[in-house]
């Protein structure tokens, strides 16, 4: 058995794949459902009401998608100018820390109009995230130091970071002792899109976000660049495009995109920062962006894909009993369908006949 | 082998073999016989490769036989065909440069769970079959010290070894000079005296016709024709293997103008790619000046620095007089045109379109970007116009440049970099191996325009390996060894005898020896 190259490739099999790996991938889960010893058409009717069955249902999905459409815009748009930026959950955090930081309620910035203050709570959850990247990011242009260790290992002291933080200076002195920090100032909270539900306008944001990196990678020098050296760094080089600048500005968006999903979740959601506030919404934009084949406006689509199976199972477990466990797997498995589907719609199995 | 000695030592049946829409094997039936060697000679495409891979069995045949010795081989199994006696010389050899002779030998003929290798055993092997062959090499010797001759003799003793009784070369010669290609035919001369069958794939006419006793041309995929050497000729082959008669451009002499690139006594820093050891050269306007040497000797960095992308530690290099920045950017502006040796990886982004790819030196510049934003309409009439003028053959500017053929992909690139002054044109043309692995009728349209540029008026730097192109457009030629540059004299005065004494660093003056020649 042998892999041998297609000689071309249809658009229709490339945009066909994705749907066969997702169907494949829920085939493959049914097999786990039907062990846990639930009907398997029900457990996905379930899981399906739960992500969009009703409007609850449906207000969940897009508040989980919110942040993970910025993690995943971040990662696809490092991996665009192959910088494998593994570090979005601690620039998540340290978003979050910086919005806090301008905007909790009692801080020495209360006195500036709320425009202004939202604006700079905006721009320093961008930019804690984009600094927290600027090191590796030099590191790598500089000296070549791998970004994969750097931004992996980065997230642990970035989170111990803010952990410290929680329990020292920004400790909220009312919170009875948890570590939390004090809450958002009200008037700087993004408002909701549905009454009577969590939706935010985060999620306009972030899919204007998406939007505005799907028009800058197509349509612009920086964006040519970027997946030039992204693809071909030495041809990058040879024409003569800044490579070492644009990976440095690629990676300060990614750091920014993945700061300002800290910021959305503190200001739309929770209003403080915790150390739970995100189920490694960072680690799944990695996979969202690969699903999204690292396309802007494709990630729009992963990031509900992933939030629907997320909420959905999680309202399935209660009812059918599997362990919403079953989410993860449905996720990861997706993802390598979709991988391996995109390698098929390149490249033909032989058998050979001996 | 227990079989009759009648019998072939090779029999192709009805080989063919599919890709997609392209035919790349059509029913191609042919015989080795023992003791011979067979050419097979094509333009690239022409299916060369695929059948040699089919017969390696790294493809599998859609139809036909293979029969080695008169036993049928299996297909698609590489094994099989080792076992049978077929041993490959690839153009680029797979060798660990870290590893010693003997090593490199042995290397994949071993099981894996055996706890200890059997070397001394293995040792003795080779130093046998060495001796046998006549081919003198030290099994304890680094791969990375040994020359480029050497290394091909290695790749051939490593086949030996494993018992190969068929030998497939590819392009065996490309990589040496003159003198070791030579060795290598005294070589092979020795291995069919020891009853050895060789398959030689080779596109250089010449040396099909000395080294073979027959030819086989192929040609869009199909055996156009087989000829026994004796009776044919370089034009005879040539015509069959493309088609209808090249008519190579040739070299009209021109007055040269004024000095437009001057390398004064330069030295870089040693790299990977090799050093510049106080070099000096002058490119004047309407000139072609040629570099000719073995590959790994400087050319690379004699390129780099010639095209804008490393400085020079000591000495000089001037543009029209200008000390320019070791930035691309800075060398386009000054419109040099700039064709770098490695097309796929260094030439052109293989994943994005070609319209950007035929954009990419210029996309910063006002004529196809504004504040930043890609002016789509003009690069993509500029790429349009670029695919007529230079009659690149693609299905639309939108498709994946790696898609383009090798001979369309270099059209593509020397197209941009002849564009680089925009409606003018270029000063300074740094071409490095312009041809390289490009079919006849396409070498003939790069060196066309070489030509046509250098009598607009444009100093032309030729870098290349391949002394019949220099030969056939240089005006003056310079050898490079070791990072040192002879003078550049005028081609006339050069032998291929001279001038590959001088790539290999002989200290007679090449001047001196071409009168005595």
């Amino acid at each position: 058995m042998r892999l041998e190259a297609r000689s071309g490739t249809a658009r229709t099999a490339q945009l066909v794949a994705p749907f066969v790996a997702v169907l494949f991938t829920l085939l493959v889960c049914a097999l786990l459902v039907a062990w846990a010893g639930a009907p398997v058409g029900r457990t996905y009717a379930l899981l399906f009401e739960g992500a969009f069955g009703s409007r609850f249902a449906l207000s969940e999905t897009l508040t989980r998608a919110t942040p993970l459409i910025l993690t995943g815009l971040a990662a696809a748009v490092a991996f665009r100018a192959r910088f494998y930026n593994i570090g979005a959950e601690g620039q998540l955090y340290v978003g979050a820390l910086a919005a806090v930081a301008v905007g909790a309620q009692g801080g020495a910035l209360e006195a500036l109009p709320p425009t202004l203050r939202f604006a700079l709570m905006m721009l320093a959850g961008a930019a804690a995230g984009a600094l927290l990247l600027a090191g590796p990011a030099l590191l790598k242009v500089r000296f070549g130091v791998d970004e994969v260790v750097t931004t992996l290992l980065l997230n642990f002291i970035a989170l111990l970071f803010v952990s410290m933080m929680l329990d020292g200076p920004m400790k909220d002195p009312l919170a009875m002792g948890w570590p939390q920090s004090a809450a958002l100032d009200p008037e700087l909270e993004l408002s909701k899109l549905m009454a009577r539900s969590r939706v935010h306008s985060g999620l306009v944001i972030a899919c204007a976000l998406a939007l505005a990196m799907w028009i800058v990678e197509r349509f612009t020098t920086f964006g040519f660049a970027l997946r030039a050296v992204g693809a071909n760094a030495r041809a990058a080089a040879f024409a003569g495009l800044p490579v070492a600048r644009t990976l440095l500005l690629g990676a300060l968006i990614s750091g920014a995109l993945a700061g300002l999903a800290g910021v959305g979740e503190v200001a739309g959601r929770t209003s403080y920062l915790t150390l739970d506030m995100s189920p490694d919404y960072g680690y799944s934009g990695i996979v969202i962006a690969m699903l999204a084949g690292l396309n802007p406006l494709g990630v729009i689509v992963a990031a509900v894909f992933v939030a629907s199976v997320l909420v959905g199972a999680d309202s399935m477990s209660r009812s059918a009993g599997v362990p919403n466990y079953l989410a993860d797997v449905i996720v990861a498995t997706s993802l390598l369908a979709i991988l391996v589907a995109g390698m098929f719609t390149r490249y033909r199995i032989r058998w050979n006949s001996r | 082998m227990s079989t009759a000695s009648a019998l072939p030592a090779l029999r192709l049946r009805g080989i063919s073999k599919r890709f997609g829409p392209l035919l790349a094997n059509d029913d191609i039936s042919l015989e080795l016989a023992r003791g011979e060697v067979l050419a097979l000679l094509g333009e690239n495409g022409a299916g060369k490769s695929t059948l040699v891979s089919i017969l390696f069995g790294h493809y599998v045949a859609d139809a036909g036989r293979i029969e080695v010795f008169g036993q049928p081989l299996p297909p698609g199994n590489p094994a099989a065909a080792l076992a049978a006696g077929i041993g490959m010389v690839h153009q680029h050899f797979a060798l660990a440069d870290n590893l010693s002779v003997l090593d490199n030998v042995m290397l994949g003929s071993e099981p894996l769970w055996r706890p200890f290798s059997r070397r001394s055993a293995a040792r003795r092997k080779l130093l046998d079959t060495a001796r046998r062959f006549g081919l003198a090499i030290d099994p304890e010797a680094r791969i990375g010290k040994l020359s480029v001759g050497e290394r091909q003799r290695v790749e051939i003793l490593k086949a030996l070894w494993r018992g190969a009784r068929i030998l497939i070369l590819d392009e065996p010669t490309a990589v040496l000079t003159p003198q070791e290609s030579e060795q290598l035919f005294g070589t092979l001369a020795e291995l069919i005296r020891e009853g050895l069958s060789l398959i030689f794939i080779s596109h250089k006419l010449d040396e099909v016709l000395r080294v073979s006793d027959r030819v086989a041309v192929l040609r869009a995929g199909r055996l156009v024709a087989e000829r026994p050497a004796r009776g044919t000729s370089r034009a005879e082959l040539a015509e069959l293997m493309v088609g209808r008669s090249v008519v190579a451009p040739t070299r009209t002499r021109r007055e040269p103008g004024e000095i437009i690139l001057a390398i004064d006594r330069v030295s870089t820093a040693a790299d990977r790619h090799g050093m510049l050891d106080r070099a000096s050269l002058e490119v004047r306007a309407g000139e072609i000046v040629a570099i000719a040497g073995v590959a790994g000797n400087g050319q690379e960095a004699l390129a780099e620095l010639a095209c804008g992308l490393t400085a020079a530690r000591h000495g000089r290099v001037a543009v029209s007089g200008e000390v320019l920045a070791a930035r691309p950017r800075a060398w386009i502006a000054r419109k040099v045109a700039r064709i770098p040796e490695d097309r796929h990886a260094v030439g052109i982004v293989g994943d994005l379109p070609v319209w950007e790819n035929a954009v990419s030196e210029r996309l910063h510049t006002p004529a196809f970007s504004r504040f930043g934003w890609i002016r789509r309409g003009a690069a993509r009439a500029f790429a349009n116009a670029l695919v007529a003028r230079f009659d690149i053959r693609l299905s639309g500017i939108d498709v994946p440049t790696r898609a383009l053929s090798g001979g369309n992909m270099q059209k593509l690139i020397l197209g941009r970099a002849l564009a680089v002054g925009g409606e003018s044109a270029p000063l300074l043309i740094i071409a490095n191996q312009p041809t390289w692995g490009l079919d006849i009728g396409a070498v003939a349209e790069i060196h066309r325009r070489l030509l046509d540029a250098a009598a607009g008026g444009a100093a032309v730097l030729m870098i290349s390996e391949d002394l019949d192109e220099i030969m056939a457009i240089a005006d003056r030629v310079a050898a490079i060894f070791k990072g040192r540059l002879s003078a550049a004299l005028p081609v006339e005065q050069w032998t291929p005898a001279s001038l590959g004494l001088a790539m290999a660093g002989d200290p007679v003056a090449p001047a001196e020896h071409a009168d005595a020649a």
